[in-house]
């Protein structure tokens, strides 16, 4: 499962030279709750992440690691404890949440880009109406982020015409047109087949050299070692150890850690 | 070949084979007729009884519709003579003389002789006023346009039609040209955002034109009749039924409790409720809601009710289509901070509808139909003028001419209707799919 990370990992050496972690808070989650109707679906979360910091989330199906991330855009409404993303505190104010989502982009599981539109249509549309840029200067942020993930040759294919790891690019580059602060990733290779998810990574791995701050639910733990500042564990609704790569990898203190790591490693 | 014997495991192919083409009979006319009509027996005995059918039917309507029909008479026993004069006595041909006398009733009704060129500039309005929400640009008007106007010349000039060359300066003709020539020039796909604001200030010139007023005469609504009258129904129900009903189903998902509350009791209310209802409540009870004295004009009573009626089935087949949208076409526009009107209009809305457009344009040639009901409330639409010329004495006993003809209309309309949604069908998924 994670032999496909590491062979992207192994394929050039990581930049860290723009890898730096600030002391500005990114987000920061306090004594968050979450529940669907009785079921406590995540419970006392406290999490601060820092400016560049690039974040791991891991865990067993159904821990709530999606439920999570989606509430740091308002996906999803927590019901108790505070959220806040780049200074702006996330309540029922439609201007607040409008402004937090305007600063965090999002790549789902299943791209989710809109198949009516064209690629560069689907890049340019959140920039025209939501930042309100001129058509011309968004179309050409949208040409130098394709450049980036690799395919400005496909910008007037619609998404239907595209792969599966292609459309999952042109999902960031997306994301990325409407310059974020901060990056959110939800299993964005679980859908892919195995060549697919290299090229996918590579992209993530290009971002994180060049200092976005990044949260990610995945499974690929070769990314994880190799990217990722800090790895966090969730079970059950609560996050249940974080640490270093290095550490979390090799000396996991939980036992529900330690079995979740055989498992997924194949030890 | 490569020699791959059948217990050979390892093989590696030598080179690409070359493509062939079919074998004959597996494709072309021969190819189609075969797989469609004669792929087995029970699909050859089908073939072959439809054909008897037809080759059994035909004939006798054709020789009814055509070879033995009558077009110049003054009343049915007239038609009846002429036919047993030429054909023989006791056979049957149609009568479509009637057609011919009353073609002004029922495409008019009773507007006034001298004002019809007002419909008819209506009518030619029309149509350039959907073009544009039709097509990508409207440069077909110049070629419809030219060519009736050349027809109606040819006409005039062979002396078919009264006045002559002179009947190509009437209002309808020279607005036809004058259409047909700013299409010509400024039909492209570029201009189509003016000939669009013509189509949204077309109802209001619709109106005076029509109803008259603004120094044109005014025309009451009980003058109005015949196909006009349908067109106007139907035209306005379809064009106001669509907005309203993409309301009510995006209200009907509103988690504001009280709008959901308010969007499912209309629809369910309206759905549960028959037509004709609803236009008797238009044509009787509505008055003693008004003040007295106040006139509230019988068609617009009508039009209210029948587009609240369409705009309900209209709510439940868009709804339809948003269901069928994955939630992440949501989510995505809601992550990137789209505002919700914004994520409707340009990321839901343009899908769902596309996927509702058979469910759509089903309701669009429903409504159409359902305007014939306006007959019960004594609205002189096609089928209520049938009872005023069946009982003129000339026309007595005569059905089946007056209503296939009312139906052909119907049909061309409604036919129309669906092969240019199978049309928009096509271009939409031309775009997306591979
Ligand atoms: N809309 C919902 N209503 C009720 N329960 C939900 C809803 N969405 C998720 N859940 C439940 O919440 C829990 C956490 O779901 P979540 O999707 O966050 O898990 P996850 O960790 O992302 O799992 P996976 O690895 O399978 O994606 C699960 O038990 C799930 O059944
Ligand atoms: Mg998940």
């Amino acid at each position: 499962m994670n032999a496909p990370a590491d062979a992207a990992v192994q394929d050039r050496a990581i930049d860290r030279s723009n890898m730096k972690v600030s002391d500005e808070i990114a987000v920061e989650l306090v004594g968050m709750n979450k529940w669907y109707g009785e079921f406590h679906v995540l419970k006392d979360i406290n999490l601060t992440v820092n400016k560049g910091e690039r974040i791991v989330i891991c865990g067993p199906s159904g821990s709530g690691k999606s439920t999570l991330i989606r509430c740091i855009n308002r996906l999803e409404e927590h019901q108790k404890g505070r959220i806040i993303v780049d200074g702006i505190e996330l309540t029922s104010d439609l201007k607040k949440i409008d402004e937090i989502r305007r600063e965090v982009g999002m790549v789902f599981q299943h791209f989710n880009l809109f198949p009516h539109l064209t690629i560069l249509e689907n890049c340019t549309l959140a920039p025209i109406w939501v930042r309100k840029v001129p058509k011309r200067e968004a179309e050409q942020t949208a040409m130098h982020f394709l450049e980036r993930v690799r395919i400005p040759e496909q910008a007037n294919k619609y998404p239907g015409q595209l792969s599966g790891g292609q459309q999952q690019r042109v999902a960031i580059a997306r994301a990325l047109c409407m310059r974020p602060n901060v990056m959110l990733f939800d299993e964005p290779t679980s859908a892919l087949d195995p060549e697919m998810i290299k090229e996918v990574l590579d992209t993530m791995i290009g971002l994180a050299e060049e200092g976005m701050t990044m949260l990610c639910v995945t499974h690929e733990m070769g990314f994880a070692r190799q990217v990722a500042n800090r790895v966090i564990f969730m079970d059950r609704g609560q996050i249940v150890e974080q640490n270093e790569p290095e550490e979390f990898f090799n000396n996991p203190r939980s036992d529900r850690t330690k079995l979740f790591l055989s498992q997924i490693l194949g030890h | 070949m490569s020699g791959t014997h059948a217990h050979t495991v390892a093989f590696v192919a030598d080179g690409k084979l070359p493509d062939l083409p079919p074998p004959p009979g597996a494709s072309g006319a021969i190819g189609w007729i075969r797989e469609n009509l004669f792929s087995g027996p029970l699909n050859t005995i089908l073939t072959l009884a439809s054909i008897a059918v037809v080759a059994l039917a035909l004939p006798g309507v054709l020789d009814w519709a055509l070879f033995k029909s009558v077009w110049n008479a003054s009343s049915l026993s007239e038609c009846r003579s002429i036919i047993a004069e030429s054909f023989g006595e006791g056979q049957g041909g149609a009568c479509w003389a009637v057609i011919r006398e009353r073609f002004d009733q029922l495409l008019y009704g009773f507007y006034p002789a001298e004002l019809r060129w007002r419909p008819n500039v209506a009518f030619v309005l029309l149509i350039v006023a959907i073009a544009p929400i039709l097509f990508d640009n409207v440069r077909a008007l110049a070629v419809g346009a030219a060519a009736i106007v050349a027809l109606k010349a040819l006409a005039g000039a062979a002396g078919v039609v009264d006045g002559g060359v002179g009947g190509l300066f009437g209002a309808t003709t020279v607005v036809l040209a004058a259409a047909g020539a700013l299409a010509w020039f400024f039909g492209g796909g570029a201009h189509r955002r003016y000939w669009l604001m013509f189509s949204a200030a077309f109802p209001v010139i619709a109106y005076f034109l029509l109803w008259g007023g603004l120094g044109l005469e005014p025309v009451a609504s009980s003058r109005f009749g015949g196909f006009l009258l349908t067109m106007i129904i139907g035209v306005t129900g379809i064009a106001a039924s669509l907005p309203l009903g993409i309301l009510l189903a995006l209200g009907r998902q509103s988690k504001l409790i009280f709008i959901h509350a308010i969007c499912v009791g209309f629809i369910e209310f309206i759905r549960g409720v028959p037509l004709i209802t609803l236009l008797f409540v238009a044509s009787t009870l509505l008055n003693y809601f008004m003040p007295p004295g106040t006139n509230f004009d019988l068609i617009l009573r009508v039009l209210i009710m029948v587009t609240l009626f369409a705009s309900a089935y209209m709510a439940e087949v868009i709804r339809g289509g948003l269901a069928a949208l994955p939630k992440g076409q949501y989510e995505a526009a809601d992550a990137m901070g789209l505002t919700y009107a914004q994520s409707m209009r340009l990321i839901v809305l343009p899908q769902a509808l596309k996927i509702s457009i058979p469910g759509i344009v089903n309701t669009f040639i429903g409504l159409f139909k359902d305007t014939t009901l306006v007959a019960v409330i004594g609205l002189l639409d096609p089928l209520g003028l049938t009872n005023p010329i069946r009982a003129d004495s000339n026309w007595n006993g005569i059905v089946w001419e007056l209503y296939g003809f009312i139906a052909f209309c119907f049909f061309l309309f409604c036919f129309g209707m669906s092969r240019y949604s199978m049309h928009l069908e096509g271009r939409l998924r031309a775009g997306e799919r591979r």
